[in-house]
């Protein structure tokens, strides 16, 4: 009965194993038909809820436990430093005893606080994190939901991360945790505008908010390429904007350590504290994608309009490869900037918003409208 | 039951629960977190009906903006011991009457209206069409209310900006003379 099962699961598939590597969409069917054909699809729809759900779990989990390893390694390279070399070789196993060791912590239990915001804290976090990395196309067919408005759902969740951190901030009753939590409420807030400014920009040349119809108009070229200086200035407003909405040194006053000790996670002890520390590097994993996917063409392979050998040639490198190369590249080069640029002033930071970015922007926007409206991109 | 059941079901408990509870919390951060639950659960109804515009609309006005502005008017004013006063007889007896009037009314309302089923399979509202729509001067576009909207808006922004205003050095100096 057992081997029945197995080999109905394995006829489902049409096509040879590798393929799946190239187009997704293949195994998912294989898998919901295999499904169907044995349950109602009540049943069906709930268990592929609880795979699509436990895969999310790990690769939220490896996702960030390897940011924190890549984050000490890049600094101990920048600083001429080797970095964690203990635990595994090269010091890859570093970060797992590090969760071990976060796991086992006490749970220290504040006085005088909220207790029930305080806990509720983390989970905003990391719930609004989960429902913006669903929304993400990994791969060719490996997008769990394709929203028509994809780009703007994204937006939106995003929009509410904040509460946790505000929330974190005023529960703890303690005045660091509360400026941090200000400050960051303050920088959150404002740079969102401009992130949301420049990501319109490229919508206005793809002509939609489905990420799946963004990446494929970017078939015959990334939107970078296509979209002349107007998309250039859009994705380098985005990169600075994104570091700053992931509270990432140069603007990390939220948690400047020399005057807020850690700003609103300082009352935070074991798991809770992980969940804070997790959801930052998640938030830019998310910030990476979302510009590797508007700007670069997420998972779709370099091509040049006309060089047909070429575009072959770089097609038989499967589409994950290249949305997890062009996102950790960005990820690279928002790694760099905490390393290299000293810490910005709060004043510093509203001015470069409300004064440099936004007006940039909006006549950004106009540009690139007239562009389109001209047909002057390719 | 099927699975769209279920979800409404949750959907409706977590709004009515968390609206009720919204309104007897004593203390003020805890009553705006449920009410950003009621607003969140209330997105998640219209991601049911297919409405996704509509949902992220809810989403990133509603949750990210109106209710992380009221958090932030509660951190910048009050104080974490700070808890409301329990409201007297008279005040309980009257909201009562006035929400449960409230409620009949819309409730008899709906029950009132008569809603056609038809076989048709539910249909995703564009981004194409509700741009469209509301850039319309046709006889179903919004250009209209959209206009007046925004001119309401640019009326409040500058409105705002005028009262944020600091009073310029003149009235400086005139307060320190005062002293």
């Amino acid at each position: 009965m057992r081997i029945d099962l197995i080999t109905s699961l394995f006829s489902a598939f049409s096509e040879p194993w590798w393929k799946i590597f190239y187009d997704f969409s293949i195994l998912t069917r294989g898998v919901d038909e295999w499904l169907r054909n044995l349950m109602t699809p009540f049943w069906t729809v709930v268990i592929e809820m609880v795979i699509i759900g436990v895969v999310f779990l790990l690769l939220y989990a490896v996702i960030g436990l390897f940011l924190v390893y890549a984050e000490r390694k890049v600094c101990a390279f920048l600083q001429n430093r080797l970095g964690p070399n203990r635990i595994g070789p090269y010091g890859i196993f570093q970060t797992i005893a590090d969760l071990v060791k976060l796991l086992f912590k006490e749970l220290i239990a504040i006085k005088n606080a909220d207790r029930f915001l305080f806990n509720l804290a983390p989970y905003i976090v990391i719930i609004v994190n989960f429902m913006v990395i669903s929304a993400l196309p990994f791969g060719k067919g490996l997008h769990a939901i394709d929203f028509n408005i994809g780009i703007f759902y994204i937006l939106a969740v995003s929009s509410m991360g904040i509460i946790g951190v505000l929330l974190a901030g005023w529960s703890s009753n303690n005045k660091y945790s509360l400026i941090g939590a200000m400050r960051s409420g303050a920088q959150i807030v404002s740079y969102e505008l401009s992130i949301a400014l420049s990501l319109i920009t490229i919508v206005i040349l793809a002509g939609t908010m489905q990420l799946s119809e963004i990446i494929e108009a970017q078939r015959s070229g990334w939107f970078i390429f296509k979209g002349h200086f107007s998309a250039l200035i859009a994705f380098v407003i985005y990169l600075i904007a994104g570091t700053a909405e992931t509270n990432r040194g140069p603007f990390d006053m939220a948690e400047a350590e020399s005057e807020l000790t850690a700003g609103y996670h300082t009352e935070y002890s074991g798991i809770k504290f992980a969940f804070f520390y997790l959801a930052e590097y998640i938030n830019m994993f998310v910030v990476a994608a979302i510009a590797s996917t508007m700007f670069l063409g997420g998972w779709m392979p370099f091509h040049v309009a006309g060089w047909e050998g070429f575009n072959n040639v770089m097609d038989y490198i499967p589409p994950f490869v290249w949305f997890f190369g062009k996102t950790f590249m960005v990820i690279w080069i928002i790694m760099l900037f905490k390393w290299t640029f000293p810490r910005l002033r709060i004043d510093q930071l509203l001015t470069l918003e409300w004064k440099y970015l936004l007006p940039i922007n909006l006549v950004n926007v106009l540009i690139m409208a007239f562009l389109v409206l001209k047909g002057w991109h390719f | 039951m099927g699975s769209n059941q279920i979800m409404f079901i949750l959907f409706s408990v977590m709004i009515v629960v968390f609206s009720i509870l919204t309104v007897t919390s004593r203390r003020i951060l805890r009553a705006a977190t449920f009410l950003l639950f009621v607003l969140v659960s209330t997105s998640g109804l219209y991601f049911m009906l297919n409405y996704q515009f509509m949902a992220a609309v809810q989403l990133t006005l509603y949750a990210g903006g109106i209710v992380v502005l009221i958090i932030f008017s509660i951190l910048l004013t009050s104080h974490i011991n700070q808890k409301f006063e329990e409201p007297g007889n008279k005040k309980i007896i009257f909201s009562a009457i006035a929400s449960i009037t409230g409620a009949l009314l819309s409730i008899l309302t709906i029950l009132d209206f008569k809603f056609s089923a038809t076989t048709q399979a539910a249909q995703e509202v564009n981004m194409r069409l509700i741009g469209k729509s509301l850039m319309s001067v046709e006889y179903d576009g919004y250009i209209l209310p959209f206009e007046v909207i925004s001119i309401l808006l640019l009326a409040a922004m500058i409105a705002s900006i005028v009262v944020a205003k600091k009073s310029g050095p003149r009235t400086d100096t005139q307060t320190l003379k005062q002293e």
